[in-house]
């Protein structure tokens, strides 16, 4: 009885292993597949069909192409500064309003608090969104795609939560030493929230990083363009001629069968390289999210 | 602080008139927290400034706008934006296709996290846990626009789904410019970016169960999959309760950035939904109070279903999510 019911168990563990195996192995398929044929040759490339585990033929040519374009590295840099700046920027208006989100005894938090929430459930809109952007004269700046968006209401709602842990005795001993809310904030307990913080820079940065949508709306002039907006005329528009410029006409069909892999892979690689030393904050993030009071 | 705050001012004004002992409280409110307040005067700015001022611009649905009139020039047209919506083919269409993606969501993609969570949570295994957590969650990372590009790459002719396909005997076909795939190759890359990310919070219920059940469980002779059944999922079922609920209230909102990227005019029959609808008329084509009013239905169904959704999920856990 007793050895029957662990044969059952150790059964149960190998089909789980073996069906989470097939589960990972689904997941992680299309990014091989891409790698793979980045570093394949164009000819094998093009005759071939089905899967792929280790590269056919190895050439670089696309990666070159890739790495020479300028459109490549000038969105890369534009990414950067929507990230860095970015970032930073959200962070602290979220925080400005997250602190005053935590505060007791304020009249009219709630006030505040009702005007911030209701546009959970209600916006105007896409188009009057947009009208309004136009009006200000964003339109065409890199701060279209920081100002209007410097605030998730999400966000600062996980960043109120982890704020309003903060025991309260602390912030009375400043407050008897002479400090004022600003002091608070950025020298009691923003330093107590660093992993809040951590995860609030990440979730901006994933934000900024994704961001294509409003940008392919707002941006006219091609050198402010972010990444992923070269990545959609590649990609999704494709238009191979940003990228096969400058090479031998001979050679650009060739290319052409490797480098949309070869754009995936830069495009792609370093977040992926830097996101599994990060797992834990975004985890973390998750969970903050999800505490309710 | 607050003791000396209300030392300065005389005991006696609270006592007069309602309104102006009102104002009282909140001056003297206002002199304690001026810091506070000046704090979250930008953060007030930004909301009324990028989702009120939208909101009375949306007033533009009831108007024939035109850029030149300006949003308070245009002259009003009561609900003909709207009546020629409802009354458009394209009404149906679009909320069908809404919905449907949601309900093929909501039955796919909603259960796919809760099971993986499961089998993650069976495994003994520490390394062997954290390498699949790893590798399920990295889709999440990579962004729509490379997601949308590899379903491209992968879904033409020669790619490696036809060569799927043909291996069990069916025939090649350019997937995305068949309106009737649409949908499938739609949720399918959605539970593949979005399940391990999903799983999460699941995992997270699940290590919050007592493991003396267990314990129990297994003297009174329960094997795995009858703790699985018996302990885990009731473990989980307030999460999972109060998710469903959440998504539910989200029904007419589709990712609509992951349609634009992935439709073309063959497919819109059954991809096409509200938003995309209004960014091709609005953004595209400039016919702003129409595509304003098929927007501001759309935000004013979500928000029915946002509050019916929270008021629910308020009555079955006690809890809101705000």
């Amino acid at each position: 009885m007793v050895k029957d019911k662990s044969l059952n168990d150790r059964m149960l563990d190998y089909t789980n292993v073996l069906v989470l195996a097939i589960v990972g192995l689904v997941t992680l398929y299309p990014m091989i597949h891409v790698v793979m044929s980045s570093f394949s040759d164009g000819k094998s490339i093009l005759a071939h069909t089905g899967f792929l585990f280790s590269p056919l033929g190895f050439d670089l040519g696309a990666y070159r192409a890739v790495l020479r374009n300028p459109m490549i590295l000038l969105g890369y840099r534009n990414t950067a500064f929507l990230i860095f700046v970015g970032s930073l920027y959200s962070v602290f208006m979220t925080s400005l309003g997250a602190y005053f989100l935590s505060r007791k005894n304020i009249l009219w938090k709630k006030h505040i608090m009702f005007l911030i929430v209701f546009t959970m459930f209600f916006s105007g809109g896409m188009i009057p969104f947009f009208l309004n952007v136009n009006n200000i004269g964003l339109t065409n700046t890199l701060w279209a795609l920081l100002i209007p968006f410097s605030i998730t209401t999400f966000h600062m709602i996980i960043m109120r939560t982890a704020f309003a842990t903060i025991p309260d005795s602390l912030e009375e001993s400043a407050r008897i030493d002479g400090a004022n809310d600003f002091h608070i904030l950025f020298r009691v307990i923003l330093p107590l929230s660093m992993p809040v913080i951590a995860v609030m820079l990440l979730f901006y940065s994933v934000d900024r990083w994704n961001a294509w949508f409003w940008a392919s709306i707002f941006l006219r002039d091609r050198t402010l363009f972010p990444l992923q907006l070269i990545l959609r005329e590649i990609l999704i528009a494709n238009d191979l001629g940003v990228m096969t410029a400058g090479t031998e006409v001979a050679d650009r069909s060739l290319i052409a069968a490797t480098i949309r892999y070869a754009v995936i892979v830069v495009a792609t690689v370093p977040v992926l390289f830097i996101y599994p030393f990060l797992q834990k904050y975004f985890i973390q993030g998750v969970m903050i999210g999800a505490l309710k009071e | 602080m607050e003791e000396t705050a209300v030392a300065t001012k005389p005991r006696e004004t609270i006592g007069t008139l309602k309104k102006s002992s009102y104002w009282n409280v909140v001056v003297k409110d206002f002199s304690r927290n001026k810091y506070a307040y000046l704090m979250v005067l930008p953060v007030v700015v930004f909301y009324i400034v990028f989702h009120y001022v939208p909101m009375f611009g949306a007033t533009i649905a009831f108007r024939d706008f035109s850029p030149a009139r300006g949003i308070w020039g245009s002259p009003w047209v009561g609900l003909t934006n709207f009546i020629e919506f409802f009354q458009s083919a394209y009404f149906w269409r679009l909320l069908r296709n809404g919905v449907l993606l949601n309900v093929y969501d909501i039955i796919f993609g909603f259960p796919a996290p809760i099971i993986l969570a499961l089998l993650i949570n069976e495994l003994k295994n520490k390394f062997y846990k954290r390498v699949t957590q790893t590798v399920v969650f990295m889709p999440h990372f990579i962004s729509l626009v490379v997601v949308a590009g590899l379903i491209r790459e992968f879904t033409a002719i020669d790619g490696i789904a036809n060569y799927v396909v043909e291996f069990f005997g069916g025939e090649r076909t350019p997937m995305l410019q068949r309106a009737g795939l649409f949908r499938s190759i739609f949720v399918s890359s959605l539970i593949w970016q979005s399940m391990g990310w999903g799983s999460i919070i699941y995992l997270a219920a699940l290590s919050g169960i007592d493991p003396q059940l267990h314990e129990a469980a297994t003297l009174d002779g329960c094997g795995r999959l009858k703790r699985i059944w018996y302990i885990n999922i009731p473990g989980i079922m307030p999460t999972i309760v109060i998710l469903l609920i959440l998504r539910m209230g989200n029904m007419v909102n589709v990712g609509f950035e992951r349609v634009i990227l992935l439709y073309n005019p063959i497919t819109f029959e059954t991809a096409d939904v509200i938003a995309s609808f209004v960014f091709r008329r609005g953004l595209l084509e400039f016919d702003w109070s129409y595509s304003a009013a098929v927007g501001l239905f759309n935000s004013a169904v979500n928000f029915s279903l946002l509050v019916m959704a929270n008021w629910l999920s308020r009555r079955v856990n006690e809890t809101s999510l705000w």
